[in-house]
């Protein structure tokens, strides 16, 4: 018990990212309107980038922009931010916001057809025409 | 005193992330929505990431937020959840 | 539903807290995720390509081919969106159209406008669902916009030695374009920025990635190896490396203004590029 309490408080971002995950991922299944779906999408694509980021901090370092630019001294690496899950997650969140513009695109020609962004209805009208 | 700060900053995101679920208007979910952002983006600036927190700010609080208000705007506002 | 849901989140989260016992610890130096390679980035990237900001350094350099596929991912939403939406131009769809006097402010509306009249000086043409333009809100975004734009093109440039770079500097650029087009109309964003120039634009930064990779080939090494800018500007290798991330850079900045300015006109418009937001 005392053991799961250390962790608990010694890793309470990454329980707080997994709530937030599992915001994202109930919002995909259980709600019914179509731009609460992509709400929940993007949720959770940034708890996920959130843990990537998280995985490359350390403790006591500055952020990954070198202090002094010249060759000379040595360059420690502890004093610095991994960059590598920067690099990543900068991507991610750009492709993130050109995908949310396509799945909006197909959410304005679904509502063209059925005039409803409800799935419950869309379904009916789909079934009984 | 700064964890403090940061814990309190990760329970807002959490907040909003449920309250934009659960509004009854997709307006407001969509502004929720880039509150959301916005608080991610402090998250990313107190772990270090200043090109990333810089990236989700303009985009996830700036540009994903007018695109969601043009859909939102184009369709419907009604919602049953 | 709900209720199977909610059973399968909680599962599913019940097991990646079991499995949490496994992540390194909190700001670990010694995580296994910043020993190997990033090491090697954080020591060795500034002797390589004279660049402070290492992130960039990461992203247009040593990652240059993963960018370059990102940024293609990037125009080919673009290109889905207009594909899915875009209706043809020359259809006349029937409905009402308002027109505005521009000296005594009279509102006009006219039915089966197909022929629509081009350029009447006396005559300015008002979207159907949006209320008249405010004064206040034109003036000042007519102020505010050349200094976002500004400032998109500082950080483009100046992404080497502080946060900023081509994604972050093109999205800015978008955001001046969208607020022209939230504060007039979105027919002064087309006359400024046409659907022509946007869908060139978006084209042209890919091929500039996609041509700075192929300079290297052409000199002899390998694709998006930017030391081939070494050997004809007569500059180091490192200054060559560094201005192979700025052109990259400036590539990255031009298909993203161009893509999120098509997404956004396409989707307020209802693909129609006519009346919008």
């Amino acid at each position: 018990m005392e053991d799961f309490l250390t962790q608990l408080t010694s890793k309470y971002n990454f329980w707080a990212y997994i709530v937030l995950m599992m915001v994202g991922l109930y919002a995909m299944i259980a709600k019914g309107n179509l731009i609460k779906k992509l709400i929940g999408l993007s949720i959770f694509q940034t708890a996920i980038m959130l843990f990537y980021v998280a995985i490359g901090s350390k403790a006591g370092a500055t952020i990954p922009i070198l202090r002094d630019h010249t060759l000379k001294g040595v360059i420690d690496f502890v004093e610095y931010i991994n960059p590598l899950p920067h690099v990543l997650m900068l991507t991610a969140i750009v492709v993130s916001v050109a995908t949310l513009g396509v799945a909006l695109a197909l959410v304005l020609r679904v509502y063209d057809v059925h005039q409803t962004l409800e799935e419950d209805e869309i379904l009916e009208k789909i079934k009984n025409p | 005193m700064i964890w403090e700060i940061k814990l309190l900053a990760l329970i807002l995101v959490i907040v909003c992330a449920i309250a934009a679920i659960n509004a009854k208007d997709l307006l407001s979910a969509a502004v929720i929505f880039g509150i959301y952002s916005f608080m991610m983006c402090v998250q990313w600036l107190a772990m270090g990431a200043v090109d990333v927190a810089f990236t989700e700010a303009a985009i996830g609080a700036g540009i994903s937020t007018a695109l969601m208000l043009a859909a939102i705007f184009r369709t419907s506002r009604r919602t049953k959840d | 539903m709900k209720k199977t849901a909610l059973l399968a989140v909680i599962l599913t989260g019940a097991l990646l807290i079991l499995s949490m016992e496994n992540f390194p610890s909190w700001g670990d130096v010694q995580s296994p995720a910043s020993l190997h390679l990033s090491r090697h980035f954080i020591e060795k990237s500034y002797e390589q390509t004279l660049t402070p900001n290492l992130v960039t350094a990461v992203l247009g350099d040593y990652r240059g081919f993963d960018t370059m596929l990102e940024t293609v991912v990037v125009f080919t939403a673009a290109l889905a969106c207009f594909l899915v939406i875009r209706l043809p131009r020359d259809v006349c769809t029937p409905g009402l159209f308002y027109y505005r006097h521009t000296r005594t402010g009279l509102v006009v509306r006219k039915h089966d406008a197909c022929e629509l009249p081009g350029e009447n000086p006396t005559f300015e043409r008002v979207d159907s669902d949006w209320p008249p333009h405010d004064v206040v809100v034109v003036s000042t975004c007519r102020m505010v916009i050349p200094f976002i734009q500004l400032f998109g093109l500082y950080v483009v440039a100046h992404g080497h030695y502080s946060p900023g770079g081509g994604f972050q500097g093109g999205v800015i650029f978008a955001a001046s374009y969208v607020l022209l087009a939230v504060s007039h109309d979105l027919r002064t964003l087309v006359h400024r920025l046409n659907e022509r120039v946007t869908h060139l634009l978006s084209a042209a930064g890919v091929l500039l990635f996609f041509g700075v990779g192929l300079f290297g080939m052409a000199m002899g090494l390998n694709f998006l190896d930017y030391g081939a800018l070494e050997g004809v500007l007569g500059m180091s290798l490192a200054s060559g490396h560094s201005l192979g991330i700025l052109l990259v850079e400036i590539g990255v900045g031009m298909t993203v203004t161009a893509a999120l300015v098509i997404i956004f006109k396409l989707l307020s418009s209802r693909g129609t590029v006519t009346e919008g937001l």
